[in-house]
């Protein structure tokens, strides 16, 4: 096993009182495995993600739980430790791929940069492997562009280089925060291959943040899908799809548009919005919006039970065994 | 192919001697203008200073020496500068490298914008008379001979900017007070930056509550009203130039610290930091090499505008009577000396003031000349 995440918990400490974006999460990770985690925008996706490295803004903090990479606790290791396995053993691929490079250098130094850091590699050898690196995450031309700067790039050119960087020193985990949402459907389409590829290639495991469904479908082994920071359904992607348990699940893949659909058919969504964090609903958060939610919803969050082998859901309303 | 050398390749290499020339020969209007400008004055200021130049080497006079050796450095430097440039462009004719960085992006715009071109040439040649003006000024600034013969003689040959009340020669002084004026506005503003970014940059990392501390020290110094604070302190110590350059320095870098802890907060959120913070990098690497640069060009700005401003301040203060005190020269003390004689002897303030004005204009040229080619979101565009 590669990651053990136990009872992740994250808060952001704010005037109002603190803010649960990450409440109590557990999963695990297998070498080389591909793991979805959906949900809606402002679910915690990407607070889960951060609270990895620990590398949450401040008012933020990681406030309790295990996460075990690699036979290691990262939340009891030094700094120094920390920051190897940042980049080393975990990369990260951000969600805006022009925001993630500092417009001041060129793509070829931003990755020298990393190459030099991690792997120790001479400034000559380096540039010679972010170059190959470029090539090998498909961009035209690498040696002409590792010198070119980032406002140089399209978007989806951005995204290979944001990606280059991040394998470059071989991390065993790829946490892959929304890699396809800033970019057009073409691209995307591109950028799942592109990841699969050096999935292969680089013996990875892929940690695959988004909201967008199909995406998740393409890619991923397992899907996990998060609601107001907890864990409400994991499932194999074939049988999440095929037959999702919890509710909100259900409603989740009845609202993806279809093409072919007919005219009169209204685009079907989830009743409501993800709820204010500070003002969460009693109970399961989920029993307002839900259609199968009554009073027995209200006292307690459902916990998260094992249905059958590999597959578990947090619903009062699910029958377990 | 290489090892023979096509003649139409030696020539500019052998015109290259003259700096600039082989520049020129290639086309590179850019860099050899510059060059050949700066080789020629020097050249010209040997030629007509060469007793002077000779001289330098026999006194005890330590300006007289630096003046000397630096004009001979800076000669060398040129011509050894320009043979390796042309040397360099001739190994790669193609200038057909891909990346246009943004600072040769903004350099394109600058040298584009006339106004500021002339003004950093302006710039450039005050602070090389001032270098070297031991080698330059005919007379000695502050020997006085035979008052009542040479008092207050209008401009001419012999004196060009005329003579004051002690018939002292104003070129002579105003070189001399270049050295003063121009320096301390240098030097005041480095002083500011350094300690200003240092300040800021301190701030805004640590955040909370030494953030907190920290500017409220910045609220309290900037409510101080520094100019009786220079009153006093002048006051109770002498006015020299080191002093000077001390006060003017260390009351003026509010404005920075404030500016680069606004600008490093900024950048503290931007993604690329959070990128680099989840690649491993080391907090100083982040802070030195990829947020400061990203912070730098506003900051450039406000220091070209900032030495105009400092040279104003001192020859305010020396005006007064409260900077440097004569007979050793200041631009600010010369215009002070000469307004009493306003009406009949124009010049003894007439020249200094208006160098005063020509230096101080065209820092607010050059400054503006650097925001327009350093505009960040003009950074961001494509120059074609």
């Amino acid at each position: 096993m590669l990651l053990r995440v136990e009872n992740l918990t994250s808060y952001f400490f704010l005037d109002e009182g603190p803010l649960k974006a990450v409440d109590g999460i557990s999963f695990h990770m297998d070498e080389k495995e591909t793991v979805g985690l959906v949900g809606e925008s402002g679910c915690g996706k990407t607070i889960v993600a951060l609270s990895l490295l620990n590398l949450i803004p401040s008012p933020g903090r990681v406030v309790g739980g295990r996460i075990i990479f690699d036979g290691e606790d990262l939340r009891q290791v030094t700094a120094e430790r920390l920051r190897q396995i940042r980049g080393g053993g975990i990369g990260m691929v951000f969600q805006e791929p022009g925001a993630a490079l500092n417009p001041v250098y060129t793509i070829g130094y931003q990755i020298a940069e990393v190459l030099r850091l991690h792997r120790g590699l001479s400034k000559h050898e380096a540039d010679a492997e972010a170059v190959r690196l470029l090539g090998e995450t498909g961009i035209p031309e690498p040696e002409k562009r590792a010198r070119a700067y980032p406002f140089e790039f399209s978007g989806g050119m951005r995204q290979r280089a944001v990606i280059a960087i991040a394998i470059s020193a071989r991390p065993r985990l790829l946490i892959a925060d929304e890699p396809t949402t800033a970019l057009d459907p073409t691209v995307q389409k591109e950028m799942v291959k592109l990841l699969g590829y050096l999935q292969e290639q680089y013996k990875m495991a892929i940690l695959l943040i988004t909201h967008d469904l199909g995406v998740v479908a393409e890619m991923a082994a397992r899907v996990m899908v998060m609601y107001t920071g907890k864990l409400v359904e994991v499932a194999p992607t074939h049988d999440l799809f095929r037959a999702p348990k919890h509710p909100y699940t259900q409603g989740l893949l009845n609202s993806i548009p279809r093409l072919g659909a007919g005219r009169k058919e209204p685009l079907r969504g989830i009743p409501g919005s993800v709820p204010d964090f500070l003002s969460l609903p009693s109970g399961c958060t989920f029993h307002p919006r839900c259609p199968l939610g009554d009073d027995s919803c209200k006292a307690a969050f459902p916990p998260i039970r094992d249905l059958s082998y590999l597959r578990q859901c947090a619903c009062y309303k699910v029958d377990h065994g | 192919m290489k090892s023979r050398n096509p003649p139409d390749r030696v020539i500019p290499l052998g015109l290259s001697l003259l700096p600039g020339m082989g520049h020129l020969a290639l086309g590179k209007r850019s860099r050899g203008l510059p060059l050949l400008s700066f080789s020629l004055l020097l050249v010209l200021v040997l030629y007509g200073n060469w007793d002077a130049f000779l001289n330098a080497f026999e006194t005890t006079a330590v300006d007289h020496w630096i003046a000397a050796v630096f004009l001979i450095v800076a000669l060398a430097a040129s011509v050894i500068y320009s043979v390796w440039d042309v040397h360099r462009l001739l190994g790669s004719p193609s200038e057909g490298r891909h990346g246009k960085s943004p600072f040769q992006l903004a350099r394109r715009r600058f040298a584009a914008n006339g106004l500021a071109v002339v003004a950093l040439y302006v710039i450039g040649l005050l602070y090389l008379l001032a270098l070297l003006a031991p080698l330059l000024a005919p007379y000695d600034p502050a020997a006085i001979t035979d008052i009542l013969a040479t008092r207050y003689l209008p401009p001419s040959w012999a004196h060009l900017f005329g003579t004051d009340e002690f018939g002292r020669d104003l070129l002579s002084r105003a070189l001399y007070g270049a050295r003063v004026s121009l320096s301390v506005g240098l030097l005041a503003v480095l002083i500011a930056m350094s300690v200003g970014t240092t300040y800021g940059a301190v701030a805004a990392y640590f955040g909370g509550v030494v953030d907190n501390i920290l500017m409220r020290i910045v609220d309290v110094v900037i409510a101080f009203p520094v100019f009786f604070l220079m009153l006093v302190l002048v006051g109770i110590f002498e006015a020299n130039i080191v002093f000077l350059v001390l006060i003017l320095g260390l009351t003026s870098w509010t404005g920075t610290a404030r500016f680069i802890r606004g600008e490093m907060l900024s950048l503290k959120e931007r993604e690329f930091t959070e990128a680099a913070r989840s690649l491993g990098l080391p907090s100083w690497r982040i802070i030195v090499r990829h947020q400061i640069p990203n912070a730098l060009s506003p900051v450039l700005v406000q220091a070209a505008l900032m030495v105009g401003g400092m040279i104003g301040a001192e020859a305010a203060l020396s005006f007064l009577g409260i900077g440097i005190r004569p007979p050793t020269p200041s631009w600010g003390n010369m215009v002070s000396g000469g307004q009493d004689a306003l009406l009949v002897a124009w010049w003894v303030a007439f020249f200094p003031g208006a160098l005063l004005a020509l230096v101080v204009l065209s820092f607010n040229l050059l400054a503006d000349g650097l925001r327009d080619a350093l505009d960040p979101k003009a950074l961001m565009q494509r120059f074609v």
